[in-house]
């Protein structure tokens, strides 16, 4: 620790001001705050701060990912090896989907990362952390076998076009992972659609559709068991489909104070009620899937849990974040039972939301103003 | 009877080091009035250094309002006239010989006095910038008349000073200083307790004021609290406060007959050995209390509380407005991986600490920022220390695109820089929240004027 501390502090004014490194100031100080807390105290206002940081933050919401990221890792493993009729052991299988998703992490990190530093140095910012979650939460929605190259892609519209054209972290008005998402699924439907692609190296022979998949074309009898979904034994998204290792992850967001409850309580509020309407409708089979079924389902939870709730994209106030998570809910079902081109509507639909979000602000805080002005009135008449 | 407003939000920040129930004599030899607690204020000197004063000598005047003059706490000589940068004018230092002569501005009847006397005789004595005013939280226009005079008499700050002991024995001053007071405005004078810690007969014995009582965490203290609850202010109004110490001082001036600046100050925080109370005057030097009263290292001294205080020097002055002195270790150190540490003794709102499973715990708090700055991520948490109908964030983003008409509307005429505190102690993205809010505040304050 010491030697670190050391390293760091002779390496320093080379990275400064002036120094030969300057141009990697933001990434010296990335690393030098990855390892150590500066010594930076207040100057001005409150002279104690609260120790969390957005390091703190992010490392939070890292670890609630992580129970969902290994049981992704195992369920690529179990379903390849299913598709071929072939059980092996617990660890063969993870060992699979491990190494199918460690390329697609490191690339995700490497091209976020690096685009994030680019531009850190170019604002002389700080490097922000908020791509420390998102280069996780990428990986987890896309397929066990998407092409690096289009990941890359990917990844680098939603930093560029999705984050930093905006201003960074902070600023931006779409959830970049999201958008990495939706890049993918508009630029390459090949690879992220369809029934082929969600079991990693499938055989020929096996049917690889997602339930959702199958809902959609109306085999109903091919679905499987609300356990089997709930517990997540499908084919989907690499680190999508469990929805209790989701809503372990989603507990502790909750328990942390991290996540926020309001949105995800009303998006799965809008999700069950939009499910029960169309239940009372039961025009066809679709509308008459019991509506629970809907909340365990595709990226239904993951979107909840860890899509809809980053703060930044979210509505920012305690009203509009109601608002704002019971239609997400409530879209990401219609979308899903009524659009025969896309089997699902989460992603679509917390997209859409976000566009809306400051929308749905911009009334709740207007009735703020309207409350304030009518006081005013009162006190001069 | 008094009507008691609960407070939800909010925090009660807990400290190492609260001061001990015991007042001693500080003896300090020397005091200052320093121009920079006097926001707005511009001051021009009527003295020079060498210069022999009384109590209630006039030292300097502000330019843009020559009426308000600032007088000497003590008898003495003008010892120095500290300034900064660009000559900006930091301390007016008086050293005291010990004397108690003070300069006679006659007793009165206050029963027999206009309004306009009264406001003359504060002006002449000095005690008139003890009285401030909202908006802008800058000392009151002597032309103005208020809808209501506020006083808060108590303190929920970290560590504050216990203010039922400050006042104990000056129920006569204390009542004679509220009397002034209603003759100051034709509607009420608030006088604004702790629903369970006020317990001292001054304040509840007191005549002629409406009592209200306030419960809950930090800021129920604070003067935007109680404003917004009982008396809401709107664009265009008024409203003046002070504290409990000061309404003391304006009812010994019409008592005696003189600038009687004592004070009863408060002296606190983790790095003091024996913290206690001091009995001394306005702007005494805290080199007395604090020598062989602290631990070791490097500390920071601060004149008022860890939210709002200043920041001032081992031998600098106790602020104007102030009744503690709180001293906390700085913060310089690096901290390996502290981002990672589980955080058994780290303090924080948040619940991502295991600190959080002892919820009274008290800490010692350096004044490390704990990371870097950012821009807004988090959102949602400053609403649950902001015990306002006002949105805290939005208001903040309105001032730092400094639109005026927002600003206004989303109601910055109801606050002070004060309110934000906990706001900026809590924020993960490291922002000085407060100065944020007084530049909005200075900003509308130029516009209007």
């Amino acid at each position: 620790m010491k030697a670190i501390r050391n390293l760091l502090d002779k390496q320093k004014p080379h990275f400064e001001k002036g120094g030969k490194l300057e141009k990697f100031h933001s990434m010296f100080d990335a690393m030098e705050t990855l390892f150590f807390v500066p010594n930076r105290v207040t100057t001005k206002g409150a002279h104690i701060r609260d120790a969390i940081d957005m390091k703190r933050t992010m490392i939070v919401v890292f670890i609630a990912l992580l129970p969902a990221l290994f049981f992704g890792m195992w369920n690529i493993g179990y379903q390849h090896f299913l598709s071929y009729g072939e059980h092996p052991d617990f660890w063969t299988m993870f060992w699979y989907g491990f190494l199918k998703m460690l390329p697609i992490i490191i690339v995700t990190y490497g091209v976020g990362l690096g685009l994030e530093i680019i531009f850190a140095q170019i604002r002389s910012h700080d490097v922000n952390e908020g791509f420390f979650v998102s280069g996780l939460l990428i990986p987890m929605i896309v397929p066990p076998d998407i092409p690096l190259w289009q990941l890359a892609i990917a990844v680098a519209f939603a930093v560029v076009f999705g984050k930093e054209v905006f201003g960074g972290t902070g600023m931006n008005i779409m959830n970049p992972a999201l958008l990495a998402r939706a890049f993918l699924f508009f630029a390459y439907p090949g690879n992220i659609s369809g029934d082929k692609v969600w079991i990693s190296d499938k055989a020929d022979a096996f049917s690889g559709a997602t339930p959702l998949g199958d809902a959609l074309t109306g085999h109903f009898d091919n679905l499987p068991s609300v356990y089997d979904m709930f517990m997540g034994f499908i084919p989907g998204s690499n680190g999508e489909t469990s929805t209790l290792m989701i809503l372990l992850g989603g507990l502790f967001l909750l328990m942390t104070g991290i996540g926020n409850w309001r949105v995800m309580f009303s998006f799965f509020a809008g999700g069950y009620i939009m499910g029960l309407l169309f239940n009372l409708w039961g025009y066809n089979e679709y509308m008459q899937l019991p509506a629970y079924y809907h909340l365990v389902m595709g990226g239904f939870a993951f979107g909840a849990v860890f899509m809809a709730t980053d703060p930044v994209t979210a509505a920012q106030t305690n009203k509009g974040m109601y608002i704002y998570g019971f239609l997400a809910g409530l879209m990401a079902i219609l979308i899903r039972v009524f659009n025969p081109a896309y089997p699902e509507g989460v992603m679509l639909a917390i997209l859409l939301m976000n566009v809306f979000a400051p929308l749905i602000d911009h009334y709740v805080i207007a009735g703020n103003i309207k409350r304030r002005q009518k006081r005013l009135k009162l006190a001069t008449n | 009877m008094s009507t008691t407003y609960k407070i939800k939000k909010g925090l009660n920040i807990k400290l190492l080091g609260e001061a001990e129930k015991t007042v001693v004599d500080l003896n300090a030899k020397r005091f200052a009035i320093n121009p920079p607690d006097f926001t707005g204020c511009f001051p021009k000197m009527l003295v020079k250094e060498g210069d022999d004063v009384k109590a209630g000598t006039p030292l300097f005047y502000d330019k843009y309002r020559e009426e308000i003059r600032f007088t000497s706490p003590v008898c003495g000589k003008v010892k120095e006239i500290v300034r900064g940068a660009k000559r900006k004018m930091l301390h007016v230092i008086i050293e005291t010989d010990g004397k108690d002569e003070a300069i006679d501005f006659g007793k009165v009847e206050i029963s027999s006095i206009d309004r306009q006397a009264i406001i003359d005789k504060m002006l002449a004595s000095g005690v008139w910038p003890m009285v401030r005013q909202r908006p802008y939280a800058v000392i009151a226009n002597p032309q103005d008349e208020p809808k209501a005079i506020f006083i808060s008499a108590f303190d929920t700050a970290p560590l504050a000073a216990d203010l039922d002991l400050i006042v104990h024995g000056q129920g006569k001053e204390f009542q004679a200083g509220l009397d002034v007071l209603t003759k100051l405005t034709s509607g009420k004078v608030h006088l604004n307790v702790d629903a369970k810690n006020t317990t001292s007969k001054v304040f509840l014995n007191s005549k002629n004021v409406q009592l209200n009582s306030f419960s809950g965490p930090h800021p129920a203290s604070n003067v935007s609290v109680h404003v917004s609850r009982v008396d809401p202010i709107n664009k265009g109004e008024v409203i003046w406060y002070t504290g409990p110490q000061e309404v003391i001082t304006i009812g010994k001036l019409f008592l005696e007959g003189k600038f009687n600046s004592e004070r009863i100050v408060a002296l606190a925080g983790s790095e003091i050995l024996h913290p206690k109370y001091y009995k001394t005057y306005i702007g005494a030097r805290i080199v007395n209390m604090i020598s062989g009263n602290e631990t070791g290292g490097r500390n920071r001294y601060i004149s008022g509380n860890v939210l709002t205080g200043e920041k001032i020097e081992k031998d600098g002055f106790v602020g104007f407005y102030d009744s503690m002195v709180t001293v906390i270790p700085e913060g310089d150190h690096y901290e390996f991986f502290g981002w990672l540490k589980p955080g058994m003794n780290k303090f924080s709102f948040s619940h991502t600490f295991l600190s959080r499973l002892f919820p009274n715990k008290k800490f010692k708090v350096d004044t490390n920022l704990h990371g870097g700055v950012r821009g807004y991520v988090m959102t949602g948490k400053m609403e649950k220390v902001f015990p306002f109908d006002i949105y805290p964030l939005q208001l903040v983003k309105a001032i730092l695109v400094e639109d005026i008409d927002l600003m206004e509307n989303l109601g910055i005429y109801e606050i002070d820089a004060e309110d934000f505190a906990l706001c900026e102690v809590i924020d993960t993205s490291k922002t000085n929240i407060q100065d944020i809010v007084r530049n909005g505040l200075e900003l509308i304050r130029k516009e209007m004027s």
